[in-house]
């Protein structure tokens, strides 16, 4: 198995507005992106890899001089991986709003000279979906092989198959679910009240105080990284490990090694993600729900699909449990779409779908050779 | 080989272009040769890792659901055949998958092991639970929790209210439709709702 070794970013600007679920327009924008592999003559195998809540476009290889600078699913993509960049043109685009170089909140908006800030408008999966397409339009790619996504990346893969039925082959969704649940929305609210409390946040102009809303970060980035493991696996790793031999009887110094690990992940969050950022990504989370425009009948919502499916969950995912997979397939089969569905019992939780399982890869491998035998064809 | 008799057998009680739903459907072979030979669609389900995967590489559609928790996820009569191949005798509600066979599938074909062909007779009546080439394993280690006859399956049946359109054993490939219930070692049963 081969490395994809050094990747370099694209940018491409758009001139023409695009108009935004909300009624807004956003204009004069620019989205980041990442290829890998090449497009071949019948530009019929480029695959896109949608990202999840706080990764970006780049999905695999490395920065040249940078150390741990691979991409999010390097695991998965290369020479010689499940999706193999020998034979699959893969893209990455970094969404609009992101704070990885597209177009977002720390940007100036070009209708009043001044950042965004919380005037950046609510971005939404279908619009992430609709800058995409332009994306391709651009690549000159009229039809994909496939999209693939985990989690927030799943449903933006579902909306490809939904809202551009011609334009992909197969719809590979991973860890995901048809709308978020109540107590997915109440760990968001939690998470985007952390930073909005935060007296360093300004109402989200914190750019003209200088300063980071820090604390209200790293707290939403503690909420999530709960929800992204199993308990098992917590467990196991730190269970009720202690930093020193005997109890401190402090109420506000670290005593477990959990509570430990949790503000390092939270720390290290707090220096690169922006707070616009994780509040416009939760709520793009929170308002997806594409059978609301059915009376809420997923069924019948996905009557207008038209590619393939795979999906894949993961047994000890409690954030979108195998149960929130299992409806997407029961709308699939209702609509008598060509569906196959792993149910991998794997015990890391949500976090699975970025790690290297066996069995998980083992499947995905065996959808994209199969694939592969069709582009050839 | 007797295996593809077996299947091929099996295969022509399946309509043309029927949609097929194959429970417990393995490496998903069957319907691989279904879409093939006789213009099939359809779906297996299966809860092995090893079979999923076999399947995803043989581009048969798979879901990876374990029937102990049922067929929720199938509509009624949304399919024309309902497979549950050398699967009933695994599960622990064999009468309740019977009646979501029907439910769901417009036609049903099971196939399961005959205890009462006549070698297991024998076995048995010498005192011992049978070990055969259909039965390989010892009692106290076999993952048949279920063991019927093909005289059994007719009881099961009628107490359901199903109606059978055909049934025949199989015995070395060969169908048998003479005493089937001593001398066959499997037993086949399509049948509907009535």
């Amino acid at each position: 198995m081969g490395q994809l070794g050094a990747v370099t970013p694209q940018r491409m600007s758009f001139a023409q507005p695009l108009p935004l679920r909300s009624g807004a327009q956003i204009r004069d924008y620019e989205l980041v992106y990442e290829t890998y592999g090449q497009l071949n003559a019948a530009r019929s195998n480029a695959v896109l890899v949608c990202h999840a809540l706080n990764a970006s476009h780049h999905v695999a290889g490395v920065y040249a001089g940078e150390d741990k600078s691979e991409g999010w699913w390097d695991n998965l993509v290369g020479p010689g991986k499940p999706l193999d960049t020998d034979k699959f043109f893969v893209i990455g685009i970094n969404n609009l709003g992101s704070c990885f170089g597209s177009t977002g909140p720390m940007h100036s908006n070009p209708d009043t000279g001044r950042v965004y800030g919380a005037d950046f408008p609510v971005v939404t999966v279908q619009d992430w979906v609709d800058a995409q397409a332009r994306v391709l339009d651009q690549l000159g790619i009229t039809q994909l092989a496939a999209v693939l996504g985990g989690s927030l990346g799943g449903m933006q893969a579902l909306d490809w198959a939904l809202r551009y039925p011609a334009r992909l082959r197969h719809c590979i969704a991973i860890a995901t679910a048809p709308c978020l649940s109540a107590q997915n929305i109440a760990f968001n609210e939690v998470a985007r009240r952390a930073i909005i409390t935060d007296p360093d946040f300004h109402g989200g102009h914190f750019y003209q105080h200088g300063v980071v809303p820090k604390r209200g970060l790293r707290v939403a980035r503690m909420i999530g990284h709960i929800t992204y493991l199993s308990d098992d696996v917590m467990e196991q790793k730190f269970g009720r490990q202690m930093r020193a031999a005997e109890l401190g009887y402090s109420t506000q110094d670290i005593e477990f090694q959990i509570e430990s690990y949790l503000r390092y992940q939270g720390d290290k969050f707090s220096d690169y993600f922006d707070a616009n950022t994780y509040l416009l990504i939760t709520r793009a989370l929170d308002y997806f729900d594409p059978a609301r425009e059915q009376g809420g009948d997923l069924s019948r919502t996905f009557a207008s699909a038209r590619c393939k499916f795979l999906l894949a969950s993961f047994t000890t995912d409690w954030r979108f449990s195998p149960a929130r997979s299992r409806e997407i397939v029961k709308a699939l089969l209702d609509n008598k779409l060509d569906v196959s569905y792993a149910e991998i019992d794997a015990p890391h939780g949500h976090d699975a779908f970025l790690l290297e399982d066996p069995r998980y890869h083992g499947v995905l491998r065996a959808y994209f050779q199969r694939i592969a035998g069709e582009v050839v064809a | 080989m007797s295996a593809q008799a077996v299947m091929e057998t099996i295969a022509a009680l399946v309509p043309e272009g029927a949609r097929v739903l194959d429970l417990g459907c393995g490496t998903g072979e069957l319907l691989a040769y279904l879409k093939q030979h006789r213009g099939c669609s359809g779906y297996g389900v299966e809860l092995d890792d090893a079979n999923l995967l076999a399947c995803v590489q043989r581009g048969v559609n798979a879901i990876q659901l374990n029937l102990e928790e049922g067929l929720s996820i199938f509509e009624d009569q949304s399919f024309d055949v309902v497979l549950q191949l050398e699967t009933l005798q695994h599960l622990r509600n064999t009468e309740l998958m019977l009646r979501e066979t029907a439910r769901v599938g417009r036609i049903g074909i099971v196939s399961f092991p005959n205890f009462a062909h006549w070698p297991n007779r024998l076995q048995v009546l010498l005192g011992r639970m049978p070990v055969t080439r259909v039965l390989p394993y010892e009692w106290y280690d076999t993952p048949n929790i279920r063991v019927g006859t093909y005289a059994d399956f007719e009881v099961l049946a009628r107490k359901n209210r199903l109606n059978i359109l055909d049934s025949f054993g199989i015995q070395e490939g060969r169908v048998v439709r003479n005493m089937p219930n001593l001398l066959a070692s499997m037993a086949v049963f399509k049948f509907d709702r009535g």
